[in-house]
């Protein structure tokens, strides 16, 4: 292992250039790659790389960035392709249609603001909105964290268990173009870790029709068949956790990240760097003898639901902070996660950072006094905090 | 439950020697087109093994419903605009594992000259190893006869109920301009000729393109058994030329027409898609003289420089 100095938009380069080398030995590797602002960093690395057995396709749009992945999946090699914002919302139709041919592609997503007005920074709003899509998703916090889930993802959609698409999601800029210390694999551990692709439902030389047509009994089934996959990537996740420890000599974070939570009052609820700038505020605010915490939801897609409850369990009052919004709605996280606070506990949804918002303590911190002096929940409280 | 489905949705019938890519059992109008191109198709593979990408069209319909397909070779039924892209990756993956498997993307005239054209061109720019048929008929058969850009003046679709005013989009002259190995128009009416593309545009490598005009019966309003005479009428009036172009520079006529004003007359008259009204035939008629002189002059200059 070597320790280089990386942004996110290179780990997860890097990540998915070991991990599709990993598979010279079987179908080789195959990306569809296609540049949007703040991921373009991450596929001209990936066009730079030699595979022994490997081919990086130069597409003309993000829906064929994900169909030339599912070509190259139904083919039977490994596949990745990145994206971000408006990009994904171009490629939404090919998204859900790698999830329902069940097909083990991996994506790093770059969370970036929808346009139009064109914003380029960061909002988780752009993956949230394909949370349905069928795919595993996972948003992280730090670039060793985009590197380790890129691997990561690959066992888990592979895994005979799963055969599902993961999206490995990152904060624009905050992350995407941040150089941090990255501790990068030998491609011989990559190799230990990540076995030869056996894709069951590739095609070989019988005459299989991928796709067809389904009467509504057979949906029926098919979502059935998806929903049990997705219930047993928990589970899988663990034993694929406790392997890339054996390997790697680090582990993992858990899809639920809990930070001073055991004895707190007060809980916060976050995604992906916002949780780094709560952990700061609660420790400023436990200095003041505030009895707060925090949660980090690592994996949104399948909702840990029952990790979350037990997290949420002795908490009175409970913030939940989006970088998102279902406008009509509210926060999407809030929506998803508090459904899991215990029947009596005090649960209030904030919506900050949108459009790329500067989160500061400071604001952390105003949350924690609010949600100390409330008396009742009210409606999202949609906060501005760009200057 | 009566079965158990298998992983995305994958349908599979027993291959049984000598079974042909479309076997019996699809769901085919009775004189379609597609499904006469599909066995000249199934003659010119012969042996080879294919792999075909199929977007939504009437041949995804064709098949059958799960858990069985009448195709007999593989077959991944594609999002509607993404045919030639999902090739690339089925192509590419063949190539790493240097396998000889031919992929055939085989796509209606709204998948190619419409919403898979941005796919379609890039694929073709990108040289991929792909042969990719386009049966036009002219109209989204699908959902019940609108408008493509590959309906000829003068039709009636359930989108244009007073007869589309402008000319079809030339698919063959966009291809060609790609300057791939090999664009071609087929013809069902001239077997031999159309046997002798399909041949070698399948042992060809690189971005090959053939586009055959595929009678509908149902969407054009006319006999099931006179598909393959309206064809020869659109050959022979000139309205469907037939040639090929290789790399984009030499182009060779394959059929001559003859140009006859009552082919012309004859084709529209067997239709009930075209309003009178709506069809200038004379003007038609020297439309089609225009373009054959294009055509000719770079067939022409073409040979002699």
């Amino acid at each position: 292992m070597t320790i280089e100095l990386l942004s996110a938009n290179h780990a997860a380069a890097m990540a998915a250039t070991l991990a599709g080398r990993a598979n010279r030995g079987a179908r080789g590797f195959g990306g569809g790659v296609y540049p949007i602002t703040p991921q373009t960093e991450c596929i001209e690395f990936l066009c730079k790389q030699e595979f022994e057995k490997g081919r990086i396709v130069r597409v003309e749009s993000e829906h064929s960035a994900m169909a030339v992945c599912m070509g190259f999946a139904l083919g039977g090699a490994r596949s990745f392709t990145a994206s971000s914002s408006n990009g994904l919302a171009y490629m939404t139709e090919n998204v859900f249609a790698a999830a329902m041919y069940r097909l083990p592609i991996v994506m790093m997503a770059v969370n970036r603001t929808l346009g139009p007005p064109w914003n380029i920074w960061v909002d988780h709003g752009d993956t949230l909105a394909l949370r349905d899509s069928g795919w595993l998703q996972f948003y992280c916090e730090d670039n060793q964290e985009v590197l380790d889930t890129i691997l990561l993802a690959y066992r888990l959609a592979e895994d005979r268990r799963v055969h599902l698409p993961v999206m490995v999601c990152q904060d624009a800029f905050v992350l995407s173009h941040t150089m941090m210390q990255t501790d990068v694999p030998s491609q011989a551990l990559v190799d230990q870790f990540l076995p030869p692709l056996d894709l069951p439902h590739r095609l070989r030389d019988t005459p299989v029709t991928v796709g067809g047509l389904d009467f509504p009994h057979e949906t029926e089934v098919h979502r059935i068949q998806h929903e049990q996959a997705m219930r047993r990537v928990p589970a899988v996740y663990g034993e694929v956790a406790r392997e890339f420890e054996s390997v790697f000599g680090r582990k993992p974070a858990a899809p639920i990240v809990p930070y001073r939570a055991d004895d707190a009052e007060l809980l916060l609820i976050s995604m992906g760097t916002t949780a780094s700038t709560v952990r700061a505020a609660v420790d400023r605010a436990r200095e003041r003898g505030v009895r707060v915490g925090s949660v980090r939801l690592r994996m949104f897609r399948p909702f840990p639901s029952r990790e979350l409850e037990l997290a949420l369990m002795h908490a009175q009052r409970i913030a939940i902070l989006d970088r998102d919004i279902s406008l009509g709605q509210g926060g999407i996280l809030w929506t998803e996660a508090r459904g899991a606070a215990p029947r009596e506990a005090l649960v209030q949804n904030y919506v900050l950072g949108l459009g790329g918002g500067d989160i500061r303590p400071e604001h952390i911190l105003g949350i924690i006094d609010d949600l100390g002096r409330r008396v009742h929940a009210e409606s999202p409280e949609i906060m501005e905090v760009a200057t | 439950m009566t079965h158990e489905p298998l992983l995305g949705g994958l349908s599979c019938t027993p291959k049984k020697r000598g079974d042909s890519i479309l076997r019996p059992g699809g769901t085919n109008c009775g004189g379609c087109g597609m499904g006469i191109a599909f066995h000249m198709l199934e003659r010119a593979v012969g042996e080879r093994p294919i792999q075909m990408v199929i977007p939504a069209c009437c041949a995804i319909v064709t098949p059958g419903q799960y858990p069985r397909s009448a195709y007999g070779v593989p077959v991944v039924a594609a999002t509607f605009a993404s045919a030639a892209a999902v090739a690339s990756g089925l192509a590419g993956t063949a190539h790493m594992n240097n396998e000889s498997t031919r992929v055939v993307c085989w796509a209606g005239d709204g998948g190619t000259f419409d919403i898979g054209m941005a796919t379609l061109s890039a694929a073709a720019e990108r040289d991929e190893d792909i042969l990719y048929v386009c049966y036009d008929n002219e109209i989204y058969g699908n959902t019940g006869g609108q408008r493509s850009s590959a309906t000829p003046i003068g039709a009636v679709t359930t989108t244009t109920p007073r007869g589309k005013t402008l000319r079809k989009k030339d698919i063959v002259e966009i291809l060609a301009a790609h300057r791939v190995p090999y664009v071609a128009s087929v013809s069902l009416a001239h077997p031999e000729d159309a046997l002798r593309k399909m041949r070698m545009a399948i042992d060809m490598h690189g971005f090959r393109f053939l586009h055959v005009l595929s009678p509908c019966p149902t969407g054009w309003k006319s006999e099931p058994a006179e598909g393959i005479e309206l064809v020869r009428l659109a050959v022979r009036s000139g309205l469907f030329p037939i040639y090929e172009v290789f790399d984009g520079t030499r182009t060779d006529i394959n059929v001559e027409p003859d140009f006859a004003f009552d082919a012309l007359q004859r084709y529209f008259a067997l239709q009930n898609r075209f309003r009178s009204d709506a069809c200038d035939l004379a003007a038609l008629a020297e439309a089609i003289r225009e373009d054959w002189a294009r055509l000719r002059r770079r067939a022409l200059e073409e040979t002699t420089c």
